[in-house]
C-alpha cells in the first residue's frame, strides 16, 4: 500500500517536473477554468435559475420577467437612444455632486486631520450632519434651491461629502508619529513631511472613502430621482413600474447596477496604480 | 591620532545634563548631571537597565528632545535640535511603505535638497555597502526584518553624518541575524570612519562594537561608569579578554 502511494506520488512528481508542452497547457486551462467557476459559478447559477424559473412560471412572469426580455428591453430602450439620454442624465447629476464631494471632502479632510483644534471643534457638528439622513434633509434642500437640478445635485452631494471626509481625516489622522520622527530627524519641514510622509499613507484610507462616495452617490441619484424628477434611470425605474413595463424596469435597475460596478470598478483600477505598495501588504 | 583630532569630526561633549519627565504630576529624574566625551570617529557603547534612560539620552543628542539643563557639543558647537551632521538609525526600519528601496535611501538626500543624480550614486554606494544592490526596486514589504534594517542603515549613511546615532538598531532582529548585522556594523563603522553613539541592552554587542562602553546606573545620583574595551580588531566573541569583560560586565548588573 505504502509503496503503491510513493509510486504514485513519484509520477505526480514526475509529471509536476517533465510535463510535456500540451499537459501543461490543458493543466493551465483547468486552472483558469476552475478559478473563473469558483469566482462566478453561483452569479451564473442565479440567472440561470432566474431564467429558467420566469420561463417555466415558478415565477411570475409579469413581476420577475425572464432574462432574454430584460435584455431586450434595455437593447431598445440603448438603441432607441430614451435610456441614454436617461444614463447622461443621470451620470450628470451623479458626476457633478461626486467631483463637488472629493473637491470638499480631500482639501477639508486633509486640513482637518492636520490641524487638532480645527478637528475637534468641527467633529461634534459633522457627527450630527452625518447620522441626519440626507433624505430627510432632501425637503430642506427643494425649499433652499427649488425643484430643478441644484436640488438634486446637492443631496446627492450632501451624502457623498461624508465618506471622503471622514475616511481623509481619518487617514491623515492615523499617520505614523515613527515615520514623521524619521523625517524630522533628516530635517525635514513641517510642508515636506506632510507631503512626503503624511499624504502618501493616507492615500489607501482615502480611496476606501471615494469608494462608500461613489456607492453612496448612486444611492442618493436614485433616490432623489424617484421622489422629485421626470428623467434619468432611477426615473425610469419608477416611471416603468407605474406604466406595468417590468422588463423596462428591470432594464433600467440592471443599468444602475452597472454604473455602480463601474464606477467602483475605475476607483479599483486607479487605487491600484496610485497605491501599488499598500496590495503588497495584503 | 593627531590627524583625527585636528579635523575632529563628529566629537561629542556633554556636559552637566540632566533631564526629567512628568510621570501622574510627578517629576522623575531619568538622567542627572551626565558628563561625557566621544572622541572623533570612536565608538561608544551605551547600556543600562530599562528605564535607565539611554534612550533618552539618545534623543536628547539627535536634537528630537531637549535637555532640561547642561550643554551638549558637536564638534565644539551647541546643538539646537535636529541637524545635518547627525543621522539616527532607530530600532525599527521605518522605512516609507510607499517608496522602493532607492527611493527611501533618496529620501533623505530629496528633502536636503541634494541634486538628484548625486543623490543617486551615493545611494547606489551605500546600498552596495549593505548589500541590497539587487533590491533597489523593491517595496519594503517585499523585505525581511534584517534587509529592511539594512535599507535604513543605508539610509543613515547616505547623508553622510559626523555622527551616527544608533538606538537598539538589532533589538528587534533574531540572534542569527544579529550576530551578522554586528560584523557589518563593525566593517561599516571601520569603512567609514563615522564617530558611533549606540544604545543597546546586548553587553556582547556593546563589547563587539565599541572602543568603549557606558553604563548608566539604575540609581539616579551614582555615577556613570566608563570601561574601555582593549580588544584587537575585529573583535573575536571567543577571546579571553572578549569573554572575561563580558562577565565583568554582567556582574555590574548582578547577573553572571
Amino acid at each position: 500500500m505504502a509503496i503503491v502511494q510513493s509510486e504514485q506520488r513519484d509520477a505526480y512528481r514526475r509529471v509536476q517536473y517533465e510535463p510535456s508542452v500540451s499537459a501543461a497547457l490543458a493543466g493551465k486551462t483547468v486552472k483558469s477554468l476552475t478559478r473563473f467557476g469558483s469566482r462566478y459559478g453561483v452569479l451564473i447559477a442565479f440567472l440561470i435559475l432566474w431564467q429558467i424559473a420566469s420561463r417555466l412560471g415558478w415565477l411570475s412572469p409579469a413581476v420577475f420577467p425572464p432574462l432574454d426580455a430584460i435584455l431586450t428591453a434595455l437593447w431598445n430602450g440603448l438603441a432607441g437612444g430614451g435610456l441614454l439620454d436617461d444614463i447622461a442624465i443621470s451620470l450628470q447629476r451623479a458626476g457633478i455632486a461626486f467631483s463637488a464631494a472629493v473637491l470638499v471632502g480631500i482639501p477639508l479632510g486633509l486640513f482637518m486631520g492636520q490641524v487638532k483644534a480645527v478637528e475637534r471643534s468641527l467633529d461634534p457638528i459633522l457627527q450630527l450632519f452625518r447620522q441626519t439622513s440626507a433624505l430627510a434633509l432632501y425637503p430642506v434642500f427643494i425649499l433652499l434651491l427649488g425643484l430643478g437640478e441644484a436640488s438634486k445635485v446637492f443631496v446627492i452631494f450632501w451624502a457623498t461629502l461624508f465618506p471622503t471626509l471622514l475616511a481623509t481625516i481619518g487617514g491623515v489622522k492615523q499617520a505614523d508619529p515613527k515615520l514623521i520622527e524619521m523625517a524630522r530627524v533628516y530635517g525635514a519641514s513641517r510642508l515636506s513631511i506632510f507631503r512626503r510622509v503624511v499624504l502618501p499613507g493616507a492615500v489607501p484610507s482615502i480611496f476606501v472613502g471615494l469608494r462608500l462616495s461613489a456607492t453612496t452617490a448612486l444611492l442618493l441619484l436614485i433616490a432623489a430621482e424617484m421622489i422629485g424628477a421626470n428623467s434619468g434611470v432611477g426615473f425610469q425605474v419608477m416611471n416603468a413600474q407605474y406604466n406595468f413595463q417590468i422588463p423596462l424596469m428591470f432594464a433600467a435597475i440592471l443599468l444602475l447596477a452597472i454604473l455602480g460596478l463601474g464606477a467602483n470598478y475605475m476607483l479599483e483600477r486607479l487605487q491600484g496604480r496610485l497605491c501599488r505598495w499598500n496590495q503588497l501588504n495584503r | 591620532m593627531t590627524q583625527t583630532h585636528v579635523t575632529s569630526r563628529g566629537e561629542v561633549s556633554i556636559r552637566d545634563l540632566s533631564k526629567s519627565f512628568s510621570l501622574n504630576g510627578r517629576a522623575l529624574k531619568v538622567l542627572r548631571n551626565i558628563d561625557l566625551d566621544v572622541a572623533s570617529g570612536q565608538c561608544i557603547a551605551i547600556v543600562g537597565a530599562s528605564g535607565s534612560g539611554k534612550t533618552t539620552l539618545l534623543r536628547i543628542l539627535a536634537g528630537l528632545e531637549a535637555a532640561d539643563s547642561g550643554d551638549v557639543l558637536i564638534d565644539g558647537a551647541p546643538i539646537h535640535g535636529v541637524g545635518a551632521e547627525r543621522a539616527v538609525i532607530f530600532q525599527e526600519p521605518r522605512l516609507l511603505p510607499w517608496l522602493t528601496v532607492m527611493e527611501n535611501v533618496v529620501f533623505p538626500l530629496e528633502i536636503r535638497k541634494i541634486a538628484g543624480d548625486d543623490s543617486i550614486k551615493c545611494a547606489h554606494r551605500y546600498l552596495r555597502l549593505v548589500g541590497l544592490t539587487d533590491f533597489a526596486d523593491a517595496y519594503p514589504a517585499q523585505l525581511s526584518g534584517g534587509m529592511a534594517q539594512r535599507v535604513g542603515i543605508a539610509r543613515a549613511l547616505a547623508v553622510q553624518p559626523e555622527l551616527l546615532l544608533l538606538d537598539e538598531p538589532l533589538g528587534a532582529l533574531d540572534a542569527m541575524t544579529k550576530m551578522t548585522m554586528q560584523e557589518e556594523l563593525a566593517r561599516i563603522w571601520a569603512e567609514e570612519h563615522v564617530t558611533m553613539v549606540l544604545v543597546t541592552h546586548d553587553l556582547e554587542e556593546a563589547i563587539y562594537l565599541a572602543d568603549k562602553v557606558v553604563i548608566l546606573p539604575r540609581q539616579k545620583g551614582s555615577a556613570i561608569r566608563t570601561v574601555e574595551v582593549d580588544l584587537p580588531r575585529p573583535r573575536d566573541r571567543s577571546n579571553p579578554g572578549f569573554v572575561s569583560l563580558r562577565q565583568s560586565l554582567l556582574a555590574e548588573f548582578g547577573l553572571h
